[in-house]
């Protein structure tokens, strides 16, 4: 039943400032699995994505100490090309920003970079990541139109489709459903679903039910700490700790 | 309101003067009979190598403001002096160009030292509006860029200078308007000469200073009142052609 060790976190401490805001993490992420971390308001979700493909590091407060390896090789090496560690792990925001481009424009955005220049091959990249992100049927006659012209649901998808298109490794999703309705959350969550086959994944869910549907595994996290992780089931079950427990019931937070 | 209504006043009084010899032909008598012709190309060939000298230096302190400095005392200097330049009024500007570019340079009464004398002018505007303009592009815009595998440079050609563009231009339209209404730092720099420019060291008479002179010295009111006329209507066209071409591009993605 286990799967080979995509990401390893080692004795993680990330600190805004002179503020701290994780603390000695350890973890370990299987690939082709779903890992929910999840917990209450700040506590360090989005920073433990955000380190995961270095884009914390955009604020220039940030400061990160430890290591985290990607299949073995710690992506804070000096020799570690940046631009490509971000394609490995792809990332989607909680809220949808589309790029003030067309539909097209936007999921070819990465591949561009990357020097894909060949009209066939940008729409064919585009096709199948409309189709992974199960969007293709909604736009597939419109795909010069300004992709802020999506609802907000759509917009999800096609920023979950702009990272399919990198052809990732990896792919965060920090909060995605957050502000979107049922209809197209079950959408998003079932897209993940399929997508493990290929990808490892790794969400911040926005309610504990999210975390109870679509996770392999979960991690609770308080306060920049990690409290406990395992599978689904058994966390939901039998929390080991109570702060867990309590967090689960609905008893804080 | 009382705009429209002076354009319209102006416009009216003037519309028999504007024909074709208007147009087309240069001034005699000092400008009491013939046309304007010169003083129309004079502002056009003054104004443009203004901007086209002042943009690139104006974006690119802008970008570098904006994208590559945080707050160090370098951007506060250079931030200040923006201020500071932006509010001397234009004759200043027009002295310094005669000290320096017309005399110490050598480069005389010509459009060269009208056109560096009027870049120096708009530049402050054109970084602080420009500025502005970067910085009110969404911060969510880079960090998906980067999010994607994009350079920082790679994130400011594909997706912040597009997203800046429509304040850039603006910026870029409000410097063109002040080059052609332009008088008193354009007759220190470019002179007043009434004849068809030959080259960039030629001296010319720009239509504002033209329209200033006509009507100062009560040359002839109706050539005066036609010339302000094309004046308005030349900044006029600018403006529209300039927003319908930024309109087409900005359509592509919003
Ligand atoms: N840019 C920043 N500068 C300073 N402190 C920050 C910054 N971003 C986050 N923090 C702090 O770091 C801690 C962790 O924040 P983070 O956003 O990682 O938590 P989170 O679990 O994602 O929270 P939320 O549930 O609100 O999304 C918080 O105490 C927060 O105030
Ligand atoms: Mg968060």
């Amino acid at each position: 039943m286990n799967k080979p060790i995509k990401i390893v976190i080692n004795n993680f401490d990330y600190y805004y400032n002179k503020k701290q805001a994780l603390y000695k993490l350890n973890l370990e992420i299987q690939a082709n699995e779903i890992l929910s971390v999840f917990g209450p308001a700040n506590s360090g979700i989005t920073t433990l994505l955000r380190s995961l493909n270095r884009l914390a590091e955009l604020n220039p407060e940030g400061r990160a100490e430890g290591e985290i390896l990607l299949d073995g090789k710690s992506i804070y090496d000096e020799d570690v090309n940046v631009t490509e560690l971000r394609r490995r792990v792809g990332m989607v925001f909680d809220v949808p920003t589309p790029l003030p481009m067309t539909i097209f424009d936007n999921i070819v955005y990465g591949p561009r970079l990357s020097g894909v220049k060949n009209k066939k091959d940008l729409t064919a990249i585009v096709e199948e990541s409309l189709w992974q992100a199960a969007l293709w049927d909604d736009v597939k006659d419109r795909l010069g139109m300004p992709a802020m012209s999506l609802s907000g649901g759509q917009q999800q998808r096609l920023c979950i489709a702009r990272v399919l298109a990198l052809k990732p490794e990896v792919i965060l999703l920090d909060r995605p459903c957050s502000g979107l309705d049922p209809i197209s959350t079950a959408k998003i969550e079932e897209s993940l679903i399929q997508l493990k086959e290929k990808f490892t994944i790794v969400i911040a869910p926005h309610n504990v039910q999210q975390a109870g549907r679509i996770s392999d595994r979960v991690a609770f996290m308080l306060m920049g700490k990690l409290i406990e992780e395992g599978p689904n089931e058994e966390v939901f079950a039998n929390p080991k700790d109570q702060r867990t427990s309590d967090y689960i019931t609905g008893r804080f937070g | 309101m009382v705009l429209v209504a002076i354009i319209v006043y102006i416009l009216i009084k003037v519309l028999p003067e504007i024909g074709w010899t208007f147009l087309s032909q240069s001034p005699s008598d000092m400008g009491r009979g013939g046309g304007i012709l010169p003083t129309i190309v004079g502002t056009l060939l003054v104004t443009l190598l203004a901007v086209v000298i002042a943009t690139p230096f104006g974006i690119g302190t802008a970008f570098y403001l904006a994208e590559y400095t945080r707050g160090g005392i370098l951007t506060r200097i250079i931030r200040f002096s923006a201020d500071s330049l932006a509010a001397i009024p234009s004759i200043v500007y027009g002295l310094f160009g005669f000290i320096f570019f017309v005399t110490q340079l050598g480069l005389g009464l010509s459009i060269l030292s009208g056109g560096l004398t009027l870049a120096f002018m708009i530049l402050p505007t054109l970084i602080r509006t420009a500025e502005e303009a970067i910085l009110t592009v969404p911060q969510s815009y880079r960090e998906v860029s980067f999010s994607l595998g994009a350079t920082k440079w790679q994130t400011i050609i594909k997706v912040v200078f597009p997203s800046a563009m429509r304040g850039i231009v603006n910026g870029l339209i409000l410097s063109v308007g002040r080059c052609i209404a332009e008088t008193a730092a354009v007759v220190l720099t470019a002179g007043s000469a009434l004849h068809m420019p030959k080259s960039v060291f030629s001296s010319v008479r720009t239509m504002a200073v033209h329209f200033y002179t006509l009507a100062s010295e009560g040359i002839s009111m109706p050539k005066a009142y036609g010339t302000a006329a094309l004046l308005i209507i030349l900044i006029f066209l600018i403006n529209v052609v300039t927003n319908i071409l930024v309109n087409r591009m900005a359509a592509k993605g919003r």
